[in-house]
């Protein structure tokens, strides 16, 4: 662990004294990472993304996760997303061995447990606002009317309930990436795991999708992981941690 | 969710959808049009074939004609003491045969009870065609007579050459010249009571009355209306046959299309067979096989029961068509078919490429979709549905298109000309006229009729529109719809959702 670049962690969440105890990381662990290492093989060569990582996150925390490029923080951020198994090591998300699981148990718990933000927003550019956000339920066998009036409410909990049947292409960046938060929390996820969000962003707009993204954190007692390289960001966080040649060290551990 | 986003999909990627869906479409009236040409030069070549040989019939069997014998072939031989001397000096000559029509081999007439014996046929009848030819001329006095009035009626135009000092005199222009007539048409004798099966199956009555089982042994002939048209014969007229004057009962017309019917002429085969002189003699009999399915099996018995005869199928007959219908039919069976398969191929090829490429443009979509929880069945059911609906799209675009080709094809009507090359003598060999100069000789024969004879017919191209074919359009459609989908599915599910986030960043 190193102490460069520390920060306090965001007045917020710092003196927020209102807020579960599982945000301040004494709870039970949400994920449990024991000697993950990922390698790829790249041509002839054979590329170590994370290396022997050992990382415990407990329930509610709000976690950033900085580093260089290519030093392993989407990799990590594939582990916790059950997007990836490791190569060698285990990953568990609550009693859920990530490691060993079939695709077909990760889906399952991508869609139960997992809400996802991506820099680019991700958004299908097809779809209306409130279609976007129905496609997180990833059960088709969910009632349309249902599907509908969640999604509305969604919406509604980003501010963007009359933008419900605005196409991507018709909203702003910051607006897409609300519509992705409201897709990312309308099947009531425990995890939300944010790639960049705020990487698209002017500097306004970064500061009102990590206000956004803090509330949904407070309101709904969620897990949130944050990769970023933006410092501002990276210190409204709870914990920072740095990733750095695929190792894991604490920049500012959870108070 | 599904149809949304389906529709969504092909909606906004509209020049995607439209190329694919054109490229089917374009496969598919290509296989419409193709198909129903096809279907309308069969129908072309049956049609040609009934009015030959008859509806429903399966199988004809004739007997190869034998090699020539070296004789002199038809002649008509006259004696010294023949013709009628008129009062310029003048000898008018006429005689009139019937006789097997060239080519033609004429066989048992016990062939036909064989046949009926054998297992699976449901119909047979025997025929027997005939060729008849007559002579008539005029010629000059060749004796040292004084010359009269030239003859009225021949219609040479003969012109006297003959060398002095003794040159004839009379004939058909009065100084010499002679003049002869050789009129043929072909003669078939056919069983009147056989109504099921035989050449006169694809012919309906116009005038008069057709041949009835009490015409058995009678003086009674039907005639082809474009050989009484010809001749300008009536019901009520004569006609005569090998020497004998027939009544003609009947007038009779294909009643396919343009076609003529096999003969010019229908007698009741006993008196066919009496007045050729080829008693219980047949040349072909007509087949109609209880089972259109056991043709094949049944022609093969038939060899067996008549070793010398030959035994053919509707569909060997067919390979005797020619001319321009047969030009049509090798079009469309090569150039046609493989067109088809060709254009069929590239558009299945565009929809794969398309929507593989497709995919690979939407690796983001899927990746993310995948992240939500979207399972592998679900992405690939989204992408085969897009590619199923497209094909969809595709076909019936492609069926209006067709069937406006085919209509445009029924519009046009393209005439094609169909010659079925037969045992038995063709329509229209009448009036061929002959002429010689004066102290030419006596004609010993050696007439017209050398020819092959074949019905020629013009039957006008009618493509049909079946519902099969449609049928078969869109199910092509929606293969080449499943055949993208399937493999743009199998790309799609092989996206892992880290690799499919990671080729974003």
């Amino acid at each position: 662990m190193t102490g460069a670049g520390a920060a306090a962690p965001h007045p917020t969440a710092a003196s927020d004294t209102t807020h579960p105890t599982t945000a301040s990381g004494g709870s039970s662990p949400m994920y449990t990472l024991t000697a993950v290492t990922k390698t790829y093989a790249q041509k002839k060569h054979t590329v170590t993304a994370l290396d022997g990582v050992d990382l415990e996150i407990p329930a509610g925390q709000m976690v950033a996760i900085q580093g260089p490029t290519g030093g392993g923080k989407s990799t990590l951020l594939q582990m916790l997303g059950a997007l990836d198994r490791p190569t060698s090591g285990t990953v568990r998300l609550g009693d859920a061995d990530l490691s060993t699981a079939g695709d077909r148990a990760l889906a399952a718990v991508r869609a139960r447990e997992i809400g996802f933000v991506f820099q680019g927003f991700n958004l299908i550019p097809t779809l209306t606002a409130a279609e976007n956000v129905e496609t997180a339920f990833a059960d088709a066998s969910t009632p349309r009317a249902e599907r509908r009036s969640r999604a509305t409410e969604a919406l509604a909990a980003v501010g963007l309930a009359e933008r419900a049947d605005h196409l991507p292409g018709e909203l702003s960046g910051g607006q897409q990436q609300r519509v992705a938060i409201a897709r990312a929390l309308v099947g009531q996820p425990t995890v939300l795991l944010a790639d960049e969000p705020t990487g698209s962003l002017d500097e306004a707009t970064r500061d009102e999708i990590m206000d956004l993204l803090e509330s949904v954190w407070r309101e709904r007692g969620l897990t949130l992981v944050i990769v970023t390289h933006d410092s501002a960001v990276a210190r409204r966080a709870q914990r920072r941690l740095r990733i750095a040649g695929g190792t894991v060290s604490e920049l500012q551990p959870a108070a | 969710m599904f149809l949304t986003y389906l529709f969504r999909e092909l909606s906004n990627r509209r020049r995607q959808t439209v190329v694919v869906a054109a490229g089917i479409a374009l496969a598919i009236a290509l296989v419409i049009v193709v198909s129903g040409v096809a279907a309308g030069v069969r129908n072309a070549q049956s049609s040609v074939l009934q009015s030959v040989y008859g509806v429903g019939t399966d199988i004809t069997i004739t007997q190869a004609a034998e090699p020539g014998d070296g004789g002199p072939g038809q002649q008509f031989a006259f004696g010294s003491g023949d013709g009628t001397t008129t009062d310029d000096g003048s000898t008018e000559v006429a005689q009139s045969t019937l006789t097997a029509a060239r080519g033609t081999a004429t066989f048992d007439s016990s062939a036909l009870a064989t046949v009926q014996g054998v297992d699976g046929v449901s119909a047979a009848t025997a025929t027997l065609s005939l060729q008849s030819s007559t002579f008539s001329g005029t010629l000059p006095d060749f004796s040292q007579g004084t010359g009269g009035a030239g003859t009225d009626g021949a219609t040479g135009d003969g012109t006297g050459t003959g060398t002095p000092p003794a040159p004839p005199t009379g004939g058909a222009d009065g100084a010499g010249g002679s003049s002869f007539d050789v009129d043929q048409f072909s003669v078939t004798g056919l069983d009147p009571a056989a109504d099921a099966v035989g050449p006169l199956t694809s012919a309906s009555v116009v005038d008069g009355r057709g041949l009835a089982a009490d015409d058995a042994g009678a003086d009674v002939v039907v005639l082809d209306q474009t050989y009484a048209t010809g001749a300008d014969l009536a019901v009520g007229d004569t006609l005569a046959v090998g020497g004998t004057d027939l009544s003609v009962v009947g007038i009779v017309a294909s009643t396919s299309s343009d076609a003529a019917t096999a003969s010019d002429a229908y007698v009741p085969l006993d008196t066919a067979q009496a007045l050729s002189g080829l008693t219980d003699q047949v040349s072909d009999v007509y087949v109609t096989a209880a089972s259109a399915s056991d043709v094949d099996a049944l022609a093969a018995d038939l060899e067996t029961a008549l070793p010398d005869a030959t035994v053919s199928t509707q569909s060997e007959l067919a390979s005797s068509v020619s001319g321009s219908l047969s030009t049509a039919s090798d079009l469309v069976a090569k150039l046609g078919t493989w067109l088809s398969v060709i254009v069929l191929a590239a558009a299945f090829l565009i929809a794969i490429l398309f929507t593989v490429s497709g995919v690979g443009r939407r690796t983001r979509e899927f990746g993310t979709l995948k992240a939500l929880g979207w399972s592998d069945g679900r992405i690939s059911r989204q992408v085969a549905g897009e590619s199923l609906v497209q094909g969809l799209v595709g076909g019936v675009v492609g069926v209006a298109v067709g069937l406006v080709g085919l209509l445009v094809v029924n519009a046009v009507a393209p005439t094609l000309t169909a010659a079925a090359t037969t045992a038995a003598a063709g329509p229209g060999a009448a009036g061929a006229g002959a002429a010689a100069g004066a102290g030419g000789g006596a004609p010993t024969g050696g007439g017209p009729g050398q020819q092959m004879v074949q019905a020629t017919t013009d039957v006008v191209l009618h493509a049909p529109v079946t519902v099969s074919v449609v049928l078969l359009a869109v199910g092509l459609a929606l293969v080449g719809g499943l055949l993208a989908g399937a493999v743009g599915s199998w790309r799609a599910s092989r996206l892992r959702p880290a690799e499919a986030l990671r080729s974003v960043a």
